[in-house]
């Protein structure tokens, strides 16, 4: 049976090698990042944007949509949401500052201990969404409520107040607490001044030392949880049954896969990314706000949707991802340096969201022959 | 026919499946032997679906035996049948339109390779086994990255024939593969049922179209209202036979007469 004619139809056009790379889920994302850097080097380019201290500005802020953003990304490619993100950040800061100022454990502990409470709180979403098979669009809409309830509610009753500051004092020693909020390479920057490549402060204290003095651990989390996701999502056994539980959870499940406990891990990934994101923000600002991260978990996804992952699961890119991301972080810093009115930024978010949708709908479209 | 020198591969033996009070499958008798084509003929609601899930191991028969290669057997799972051997490719196809072909045909078995303390897909393996695998059941991907969705429905169903053979199948149930297609791509499926039993692979091939079933089959048995109204070799029953004990007799004689012979 090796032998059998094989058949090609002549009514299939050959496509072209260019319209087949066109045919990628970041497609809409790299096309968006040339575009706003085009952008705002044109209208912003002298503003001080683009000197170190700019670029290190919308770094850190696109580093931060950046790690919410890869949580929802593989969990939307296996076909889930979650709405409790953007709580889960409040959660998470204010479990540590709990733990560490009221209760005065070492931060370490209450860092650790955070990790573990969140991560098995999104294991929860995750065991009620595949158990009782209501959609996560509830399921996490619920724990939006809940989590963010207990965040005003805790310090609230322990410390009666909302804000909870201090921390810094207390994390200063601590061996776990500068992977959050510490700062890499300083060796390099101050090199780089001496060689004149980055400017020094040239009054007050800190006379003589280079304006940038290390890059933030919130933008090597951001750099790496990139890297492992795209890497697990695109060339590993797990990778293929994130897409296969996203694309067909029946077909998926016909064939062995394990539907049920990628889903949960993801929910717990995402969890964990919220999680990364509120322990670097913690120790960045030295305290915990009941307020913290509130519509971050509809940011997290319009970034995953610009990267051109589709609602309905089974498709998408990490990279896509974390380049919606960038937009987002270039966008918005972007509109403050070239001194145009913040609250366009929202106006932006709203517009860009709708093309990114049209244009995936139109590519799914081609991928999967519909008419 | 040398397939009727070989003893079953699968046996089932008085099956009944009940659910609640609904007596699905009422005491059918069925076996498959390598080699052979046994097409499961029966109308919209026989019992025909529920019939090869519990052979394929998705449903507990309340009473009956299965034999596998001669062994009692039950199967806890549909994993379980898969590893045994019995291969099925459902209706709806467990395919998934956005992945590619590639990653469709491996789906749950990916073939890795270490590096250190990790495991990565092995693609360039993978790839090349997946065309070659389509090429033998004569369809030429353009690419093994091409998604799925661009395949046509014949073309889907081959790919899932192939990856049930490719996975070391002895048995392969086929659920109505060709009910929604087209001639041409009908006659595609039909060939490569044909390709896949001259491999000593047992086909239970489920349809209700008698003209599909007289193609390939080299034994028909018909269900109906839960029953096996017997089995018959090739040559020893016309299309006519089979179409009336699938529409349960007199009625349909009369129907087809007004209908002038058509249906």
């Amino acid at each position: 049976m090796s032998d059998a004619p094989v058949v090609m139809d002549e009514r299939i056009k050959e496509t072209s090698g260019l319209r087949k790379a066109l045919i990628r889920p970041e497609l809409g994302a790299i096309v968006g990042t040339i575009a706003v850097f085009a952008f705002f080097l044109a209208f912003a380019g002298d503003s001080g944007m683009f000197s170190a201290p700019g670029v290190l500005n919308w770094s850190t802020v696109s580093a931060q949509f950046v790690i919410i953003a890869v949580g929802a990304c593989m969990l939307m490619i296996a076909g889930e949401f979650d709405l409790s993100v953007g709580s889960m950040i409040g959660f998470a800061g204010m479990s540590i500052a709990i733990i560490s100022i009221t209760l005065q454990w070492p931060v370490w502990i209450a860092i650790l201990l955070t990790f573990v409470i969140c991560v098995a709180i999104g294991a929860l979403n995750g065991f009620i969404v595949v158990r009782t098979g209501l959609p996560s669009f509830i399921v996490t809409l619920a724990f939006l409520f809940i989590l963010r309830g207990f965040t005003i509610f805790f310090p609230q009753v322990i410390e009666r107040r909302t804000i909870i500051g201090g921390i810094s004092d207390v994390a200063a020693g601590d061996w776990l607490a500068p992977v959050f909020g510490g700062k890499i390479l300083n060796g390099l920057f101050v090199w780089l001044a001496d060689l004149g490549v980055v400017e020094v402060f040239e009054r007050g204290n800190r006379a003589g030392e280079p304006v940038v003095d290390g890059i933030p651990m919130l933008i090597i989390w951001a750099i790496g949880l990139v890297i492992v996701a795209h890497v697990v999502l695109t060339r590993t056994r797990f990778g293929n049954w994130v897409f296969a539980a996203g694309g067909d959870a029946q077909a998926a499940r016909y064939v062995g896969v394990p539907v049920s406990r990628v889903k949960i891990l993801m929910f717990m990934f995402t969890a964990f990314c919220a999680c990364v994101f509120a322990t670097c923000q913690v120790m960045e600002f030295g305290s915990a706000g009941a307020d913290r991260g509130l519509l971050k978990e509809f940011e997290a996804i319009i970034a995953v949707v610009i990267g051109g992952a589709l609602l309905t699961g089974g498709y998408g890119s990490v990279i896509g991802a974390a380049l919606g991301a960038l937009i987002f972080g270039v966008v918005q810093q972007g509109l403050f340096f070239a001194g145009v009115e913040s609250s366009l930024f929202r106006v932006f978010l709203g517009v860009i969201l709708l093309f990114a949708v049209i244009l995936n709908t139109y590519i799914r479209r081609i991928i999967t022959g519909e008419r | 026919m040398s397939a009727f020198d070989h003893n079953p591969i699968v046996e089932m033996r008085g099956i009944e499946k009940h659910f609640g009070p609904v007596i699905a499958l009422n005491g059918v008798s069925f076996d498959v032997r390598p080699g052979e084509c046994h097409c499961l003929l029966g109308d919209n609601g026989a019992g025909k679906s529920t019939f090869i899930k519990t052979m394929s191991g998705v449903h507990k028969p309340t009473r009956g035996e299965i034999l596998f290669e001669g062994k009692s057997l039950s199967f806890a799972s549909p994993r379980a049948a898969m590893e045994a051997g019995i291969a099925t490719v459902y209706q709806d196809l467990a395919m998934i339109p956005l992945m590619s072909v590639t990653r469709n045909f491996w789906m749950g078995r990916e073939p890795v390779k270490r590096v250190g303390p990790l495991s990565f897909i092995d693609f360039k393996h993978a790839n090349e086994v997946t065309m070659e695998e389509m090429r033998k059941m004569g369809i030429n991907l353009r690419s093994p990255d091409q998604a799925v969705g661009t395949l046509s429905g014949g073309e889907r169903q081959t790919v899932a024939i192939a990856r049930a053979v490719h996975f070391g199948a002895k048995v392969l149930i086929l659920d109505e593969p060709t009910s929604a297609l087209g001639v041409r791509q009908t006659a595609n499926v039909l060939s490569t049922i044909d390709k896949v039993r001259k491999t000593g692979i047992g086909i239970v091939f489920i349809t209700h179209n008698v003209r599909h079933a007289m193609a390939v089959g080299d034994r028909f048995t018909v269900l109906n209202r839960g029953k096996t109204l017997g089995t018959a070799q090739r040559g020893q029953i016309t299309p006519e036979e089979l179409q009336d004990m699938m529409a349960g007799g007199q009625e349909m004689v009369e129907l087809e007469g007004s209908l002038g012979g058509t249906v």
